[in-house]
């Protein structure tokens, strides 16, 4: 409603607005279906598969790779994306190490958000009674069959909002690629201003089609939870 | 001989839990442990389990000899495929129906068939009064439902031995008679049960022997209706005398 208000008032200052919007709209939703959107999914995959086996690791304690898994999440989370991607991409070519856009980034989308969801997992891990490991070994179960079919399932009950969240947050964070000449929804953007000199009209509606695609992982994330709530997670007084 | 330790010790940090304790089975004895709160039964029970790893000690079982302090995973893991572990608070898994934690540990453990493991499933849950139950998640169960559905989990990997500690300890009285209904009619059946337990009842009704601890040791063991009716320690007598009647 506020953006439909923002929007009549736009128009109503200049007819030639109206086009403006109806005209870009379309060449900035392209890069996004085509550009920002599989970034985000695939690195979020990857970046999945490698929080849950550093998650593993150190639910485990195993001996080296925990140290490695500490590291590696030290390092991460305390330098910042922006940097991450330019060591990548600029980076990199000085050692003879050259990587595509679109690669580079979905490398670096995927070990950084990696970090970040590890430890999700892991503390999600944590909080699942220790008797339910106990309870699967005990049963014949291997460990990794434990993990595999008692832990990590009910990890995913309560990792599953903070994972989600991730996801939003790296749907936006995509437009840092930008900085890598990877030609997403964010980088298109710019190159219209560049042409039309509508910096307001257009950064508004390319924030727009953001909260557009939010809304909908929103609205998944609510179908999700229940899913998952009828699988033996409902939530009642003890 | 189904099973038979020797000589386990156990310490957590500088408080030693188990003094060498030495105990067996037969095939279809049922034994029952007793002793008071912090005796070591429960530790025990988790050392024969390899849920604790024991600091010495050596475990006879299926014709195998295991020193408990360099037992492998590989070989905790043949032995876990022969054994049952009943939990105090029955640690059924939450992500899973009543139908599917009994089918667990024949379809991921032992590689059984769908089918297969879903009809030995509800024979088993029959057994212990859960068949209607099957579709239910453990949250949406009674506390002596879920026992019971864990017991019956227990039983469909058929092992040679059950462990249960405290199996009743957190059931209100009614429930803890209907698990206490399912542990007699198996022990009748012949299971070879090892049950850590505070239920006097059952101890002298349904166990063949009872043991005995205080401070880590097995202090006594014998048949159990003699264990209740003459004791031979001075300990073993005012332990039961503090049980039959507490407020004395």
């Amino acid at each position: 409603m506020p953006f439909f208000l923002l929007f009549c008032m736009l128009s109503s200052m200049d007819t030639n607005i109206f086009s403006l919007v109806t005209d870009s709209f379309w060449k900035i939703l392209k890069p996004g279906l085509l550009m920002t959107i599989p970034l985000t999914l695939l690195s979020f995959f990857f970046s999945l598969i490698i929080a849950t086996f550093t998650a593993l690791v150190q639910y485990r304690k195993v001996p080296v790779l925990r140290k490695a898994a500490r590291f590696y999440i030290w390092v991460v989370r305390g330098t910042p994306l922006l940097v991450q991607l330019f060591v990548v991409f600029y980076g990199l070519p000085s050692l003879g190490i050259l990587i595509d856009p679109f690669p580079a980034a979905v490398l670096v989308f995927s070990i950084n958000e990696g970090a970040y969801s590890a430890e999700t997992i892991r503390a999600a891990m944590e909080s699942v009674p220790m008797g339910q490991l106990e309870a699967g070994e005990c049963i014949g179960l291997s460990w990794f069959q434990t993990m595999r079919r008692v832990i990590l399932p009910q990890a995913l009950r309560t990792a599953f909002p903070p994972l989600f969240n991730s996801l939003i947050c790296m749907v936006k964070d995509t437009s840092l690629a930008a900085n890598i000449t990877v030609t997403e929804m964010f980088m298109q953007t710019q190159r219209i201003v560049a042409r039309t000199y509508e910096p307001l009209v257009l950064y508004l509606e390319v924030g727009f089609i953001y909260l557009m695609f939010c809304t909908i992982l929103t609205k998944v994330q609510a179908y999700g939870e229940k899913r998952l709530e009828r699988k033996g997670f409902k939530r009642e007084a003890a | 001989m189904v099973l038979e330790a020797k000589g386990i010790e156990k310490s957590f940090g500088s408080a030693r839990i188990l003094k060498g304790i030495d105990i067996s089975l037969e095939k279809g004895d049922v034994v029952a442990v007793l002793g008071r709160s912090g005796s070591g039964k429960t530790t025990l029970l988790r050392c024969l389990d390899f849920l604790e790893k024991a600091d010495k000690g050596t475990l006879f079982f299926d014709g195998i000899s295991h020193d408990l302090s360099t037992i492998t995973r590989r070989e905790i893991r043949d032995i876990r495929l022969k054994t049952g572990f009943v939990f105090q608070n029955y640690n059924l898994f939450s992500n899973m129906t009543a139908l599917e934690n009994v089918m667990e540990g024949l379809v991921t453990a032992r590689g059984w068939d769908r089918r297969k493991a879903e009809k030995k499933a509800m024979e088993e849950l029959e057994k212990v009064g859960m068949a209607e139950w099957k579709d239910h998640y453990p949250i949406q169960l009674s506390g002596g439902q879920q026992q019971r559905t864990a017991i019956a989990r227990a039983l469909a990997t058929e092992p040679e031995v059950i462990f249960f500690d405290e199996p009743t300890s957190a059931l209100d009285p009614e429930l803890t008679g209907e698990v206490l209904g399912v542990m007699k009619d198996l022990a009748n059946e012949g299971m070879t049960m090892l049950v850590v337990t505070h239920e006097m009842g059952f101890a002298r009704k349904v166990a063949s022997r009872v043991v005995f601890m205080e401070e880590g040791r097995i202090v006594e063991e014998g048949e159990s209706e003699a264990f209740f009716s003459s004791p031979r320690e001075e300990r073993t007598r005012e332990f039961l005398k503090s049980i039959m009647s507490p407020l004395s």
